[in-house]
């Protein structure tokens, strides 16, 4: 019943403070992001230690304590150590950092375009990266940047496909989520054109494979370099600039007039998104190649267990994010080593059911 | 106080609304009103921004609205549109906190206090036990009593609302426009219904093609000499006990009335 008196007064105070149950809530979300991290830190150390030479975890925590703070006594053969803190720990890593950029990503695009089934590739970025991986895997281009080639080459090609997504999205002066949409697809198929154009005019097998490898996703290009330390920086600040202005994807993922009256300009952040989402992915994309799947899933998995608000979504689904492909790269290792299988491979296997059932969960929760 | 003067948008090379000029006063509420495709919703568009008139001028309380900020505009004005959001994942209670959005810094959470405005807001419309729902669940009533819980969430000094009792039965109705007018705060209301806009308004502007017919107090504007051009059926206007009311009969067309 509506009564007649003014706003801010007269309700019974209630009982416990906790009105709305945002307390709960909170707390809730609390506890969830201290679980995953506890898992995630369980999952690098038995990670680390998984491959065609097994190591305890025991020995692999007291090897990165010696490593990191320099406590303990050598009990381990220096190849263990190497395995361990030279291949398998900068692998991890990365797996860590690239789950956890795909799943913000994927977060943050899904409120842009307020579309559930958008993730990192639909604005074509992933093309463009393929296209300069392809050029460089089958041309040799930017050979002059060294071990950085491949890396490098990519991300110019990431960097030019959203630069034209963004021209397309940005002709007439806003950016609304349905051009942006199209502008991606747009894009992305036509760079799938060039990086299948170049695997064919190069008519070379084996770097067809090469390029093919690096399509579906590998985690073999980490070690200590460069490349890792900007990848932690890139994705790092995306995360955080994505967790600060949750409420403002709050708002954008229910509509561009209510972000408008609630005083959110929805261009200018979606133009600003555009920019973050699409540095984010292109050094991702770069380092890694397309991992699908993960973007996609994950931000379903972490509205699921925290609720809609960004806030929580954002640290939630990086965390899973991380959790989810240091797994499937472990499996991509063991499976049918020593033989490794592209990691996407995996993704998209584990992702497509989890999908589904999500999907049916939904209907069945709305209906 | 909002007032526009010669404001003006045109989709294309239609103008919808044409130099027209709107004022609504503190503590009263001003119905527009108008056939369909008449620009309601346009001229409401343009006193909250979201479209900018390439002519004349907005002001809110003598400051020119097109030099707030969007966050300082939404202190000012709270806004109901039609979009609803219905595909958001939030629950009722998120979705009203929003409203508190513009009165946070970008790193503040929101406050007991927000909390508590939320609550309160939600109990106005009839809503507190819907509070953990998700709002995309509930039906079309219901989000529009959520939707406008978290306009009063915004303690703006201006309220603004799209076709508020669309979707609503006509309990809820009424409810939602006395309790727009309970409030005392300046309202700008578009409205279908005239016998609503005849009982819940202060003022109206009448809109009619490319501009404002009539405008003024409810009484002199809702008359059938004026409201029968405009909307093409035949109105019977009577007044009981102070109160108006219209009955509505088509109009035969010419050659049916001599058949």
């Amino acid at each position: 019943m509506i009564g007649v008196s003014t706003l801010g007064s007269a309700l019974p105070a209630s009982q416990d403070h906790d009105v709305l149950g945002v307390g709960a809530q909170r707390r809730r979300t609390v506890s969830w992001l201290l679980a995953l991290t506890v898992g995630l830190a369980m999952t690098g150390v038995f990670a680390v230690g998984t491959g065609a030479i097994a190591i305890s975890p025991l020995t692999v925590a007291r090897i990165l304590g010696h490593q990191l703070f320099g406590v303990g006594e050598v009990s381990w053969t220096p190849p263990q150590e190497a395995i361990v803190w030279q291949v398998r720990l900068p692998r991890v890593l990365l797996g860590m950092l690239v789950g956890a950029g795909l799943a913000t990503c994927g977060v943050a695009l899904q409120a842009m375009v307020r579309n559930v089934l958008a993730d990192p590739y639909l604005l074509g970025i992933n093309s463009g990266a393929s296209s300069g991986a392809a050029a460089a895997i089958l041309f040799g281009a930017g050979a002059g940047f060294g071990q950085y080639a491949l890396s490098t080459s990519a991300f110019v090609g990431a960097l030019a496909a959203s630069l034209l997504v963004f021209l397309i999205a940005r002709s007439g002066g806003r950016v609304t989520s349905i051009r942006l949409l199209l502008a991606g697809v747009a894009v992305g198929y036509a760079l799938y054109a060039a990086t299948s154009f170049l695997i064919f005019a190069s008519g070379s097998a084996e770097g067809s494979r090469s390029v093919m490898f690096w399509l579906l996703g590998s985690l073999g290009l980490a070690r200590w370099d460069a490349l890792l330390a900007v990848a932690a920086v890139v994705i790092g600040g995306t995360i955080c600039y994505l967790t600060v202005t949750g409420r403002r994807l709050d708002v954008l993922a229910v509509g561009d007039e209510t972000a408008h009256t609630l005083g959110v300009s929805p261009d200018r952040y979606r133009m600003r998104l555009l920019v973050v989402v699409s540095l984010c992915v292109g050094v991702l994309v770069s380092a890694a190649g397309s991992i699908g799947f993960v973007g996609l899933v994950v931000p379903h998995l972490a509205r699921r267990i925290v609720g809609a608000p960004h806030v929580r979504v954002v640290p939630a689904a990086a965390l899973l994010g991380a959790i989810l492909l240091v797994w499937a790269d472990v499996i991509a290792r063991v499976l049918l080593a020593p033989q490794e299988i592209p990691i996407g491979i995996i993704t998209s296997l584990l992702g497509a059911p989890f999908l589904l059932i999500l999907i049916r969960r939904l209907h069945a929760a709305n209906a | 106080m909002i007032e526009a003067s010669g404001v003006s948008w045109r989709y294309g090379a239609n103008p919808v609304i044409d130099g027209v000029d709107v004022t609504a006063r503190p503590g009263r509420v001003l119905g527009l009103i108008g056939p369909n495709g008449s620009g309601k919703t346009t001229l409401l568009r343009l006193l909250y921004a979201a479209l900018r008139s390439p002519t004349g001028r907005v002001t809110v309380d003598g400051d020119e609205l097109s030099a707030l900020t969007p966050r300082e505009a939404a202190r000012r004005m709270a806004v109901v549109v039609q979009e609803t959001g219905a595909e958001t994942a939030l629950t009722v209670a998120e979705m009203v906190l929003l409203g508190r959005g513009p009165h946070l810094s970008t790193f503040q959470r929101t406050r007991r206090t927000d909390h508590e405005i939320a609550a309160r807001c939600l109990a106005r419309v009839g809503a507190t036990h819907l509070g953990a729902r998700a709002f995309a669940g509930l039906s079309g009533g219901e989000r529009q009593r959520v939707l406008i819980a978290r306009a009063l969430a915004q303690e703006a000094t201006h309220l603004l609302l799209d076709e508020p009792t669309n979707h609503l039965d006509i309990r809820y109705q009424h409810e939602i426009l006395r309790l727009v007018r309970g409030l005392g705060t300046c309202a700008v209301v578009v409205l279908h219904d005239l016998n609503l806009a005849a009982r819940y308004c202060d003022d109206l502007v009448l809109l009619g093609r490319g501009g404002v017919v009539a405008a003024g107090p409810v009484g002199r504007v809702l008359d059938p000499a004026v409201l029968e051009p405009v909307y093409g059926i035949g109105i019977r206007r009577l007044d009981i006990e102070g109160d108006l009311h219209l009955l509505f009969h088509p109009i035969p067309a010419e050659g049916e009335a001599a058949a």
